[in-house]
């Protein structure tokens, strides 16, 4: 029985199959509408989240199965101290699979320790959030022809976020990907990321707050959002969240085939004026985390 | 400076010379019945100067907590005054409540019942990071 905690639980051969697979479903949705006929996906949210839950619980329901569960934690019994440990072996009882969402980090591996049943992490603070990265991964590949031979710039919130850190360590596994760090000096990447993923792989990369003066060697910007529930201090969000705002503006010197993504929600930082651009795929990569996730699905419970 | 050689036990060797205290302390050798001496700033010729640590019984030892404190510990089990096996220590490549967890935001923060584990992530660093945040032992 397999989990998936961490993007790096995965081989690279089977990141591959997974994005196949998902190919696959996009062509030919009615092959697999119910494959999962009879099986139950749990979502344990113990944290809100919009799409990652309806994406998970999408997947599941195209693929003829049910979906149980909870969207946040004072509706399950951790409301009463119950540990993840404990939630995680009655869960165990009622459905085939769980995707859980946490707000600490670890929590989805503390479930997947105790589990009868496969367990995906769907977000642990602002750890892990594997299903992302693979969701990034497809749209790369779906918008690109290939996961290998680009330069990405990442933008934004660098420290915090979770889904650049992620995508990063996947990317490691691919050739000739150039990185551009772009971020306020108070968000930078964190030095592990530098030391021991950037550093270690050989992977070249360059630092930069100035996202126009990098924009033109772009083939994908992965911009994000300064997150207000990673602070401690609502002073230093306040100060930080409107460092880079994406306008068409910005856009002049880009190139015409720039791939623009987002893990999303948004706040302020795509402008909407964007969302007509061709060159914009964060609702793209949306829809994508729905056929990933239903690849995963299958993967995880072993269903061919 | 003579301490007799033990016909029964352990001997730990080669620990970093001001160590043998807190591995005194770690593997709670105050709780044992048995003789046990703590000998300092012996000289070396590979270490310059090292501890050792002579227990007057077989006792069962924590290794990953030996390895985690000084990977260059040796570890003599002698019978009948003769070494019978030795062991030459390295970092563990996990250890178990040895090291706490620190991260607020760690799911070990809020349930205490979990065991705080370690994996070594970089062995020519000696970096260790807990299993469930990634956070860095300090």
């Amino acid at each position: 029985m397999r989990s998936l905690i961490d993007i790096n639980d995965l081989t690279k051969e089977e990141i591959d199959e997974l994005i196949n697979k998902a190919e696959d479903i996009i062509a030919n949705p009615e092959k697999y509408s119910q494959k999962c006929k009879g099986k139950k996906l749990a979502t344990l949210f113990f944290e809100p989240s919009t799409r990652t839950r309806l994406s998970f619980e999408a997947a599941m329901y195209e693929l003829g199965g049910n979906v149980l569960g909870f969207s946040e934690s004072a509706s399950s019994s951790s409301a009463k101290g119950e540990s993840v440990a404990d939630t995680a072996v009655t869960v165990s009882c009622y459905a085939d699979i769980i995707a859980m969402r946490h707000p600490k980090e670890g929590a989805p591996l503390v479930a997947s320790m105790k589990a009868s049943i496969p367990v995906i992490n769907a977000g642990d603070g602002g750890h892990n959030h594997p299903t992302q990265t693979l969701t990034d991964l497809l749209t790369i590949k779906r918008e690109k022809g290939s996961l290998d031979n680009f330069c990405i710039g990442f933008c934004g919130d660098l420290k915090f976020g979770r889904t650049v850190h992620s995508l990063i360590n996947a990317l490691t596994r691919y050739k000739n990907i150039k990185i551009y760090l772009i971020s306020p000096s108070e968000l930078v990447i964190p030095e592990y990321i530098k030391d021991e993923v950037l550093d270690r792989y050989n992977i070249e990369y360059h630092e930069t707050t100035d996202l126009e003066s990098v924009m033109p060697e772009l083939d994908i910007l992965y911009m994000t959002r300064v997150q207000r529930e990673r602070f401690f201090n609502e002073a230093d969000y306040i100060r930080l969240k409107d460092s880079y705002v994406l306008t068409p503006n910005k856009l002049t010197s880009a190139k015409k085939d720039l791939a623009i993504m987002h893990p999303l929600p948004r706040v302020n930082e795509i402008s909407t004026a964007i969302d007509d651009d061709p060159r914009a795929c964060y609702f793209k990569q949306v829809l994508n985390g729905k056929y990933i996730r239903m690849a995963l699905i299958l993967k995880l419970l072993e269903v061919e | 400076m003579i301490v007799n050689p033990i016909s029964n036990g352990i001997v730990l060797d080669h620990i970093t010379a001001g160590n043998a205290m807190k591995i005194y302390n770690y593997l709670k050798l105050d709780e044992l019945d048995c003789q046990v001496a703590i000998i300092k700033n012996c000289p070396s010729s590979k270490m310059g100067k090292k501890d050792i640590l002579k227990i007057n019984e077989i006792i069962d030892l924590n290794f990953d907590i030996l390895g985690y404190l000084d990977p260059g510990i040796t570890v003599n089990f002698i019978e009948d005054g003769k070494i019978i096996n030795r062991l030459h220590l390295e970092l563990p490549a996990q250890v178990k409540d040895i090291i706490k967890c620190k991260n607020p935001r760690c799911i070990t923060s809020i349930e205490q019942e979990l065991p705080h584990i370690f994996r070594l992530t970089d062995k020519d660093n000696s970096v260790y990071r807990c299993i469930y945040c990634d956070s860095k032992a300090k």
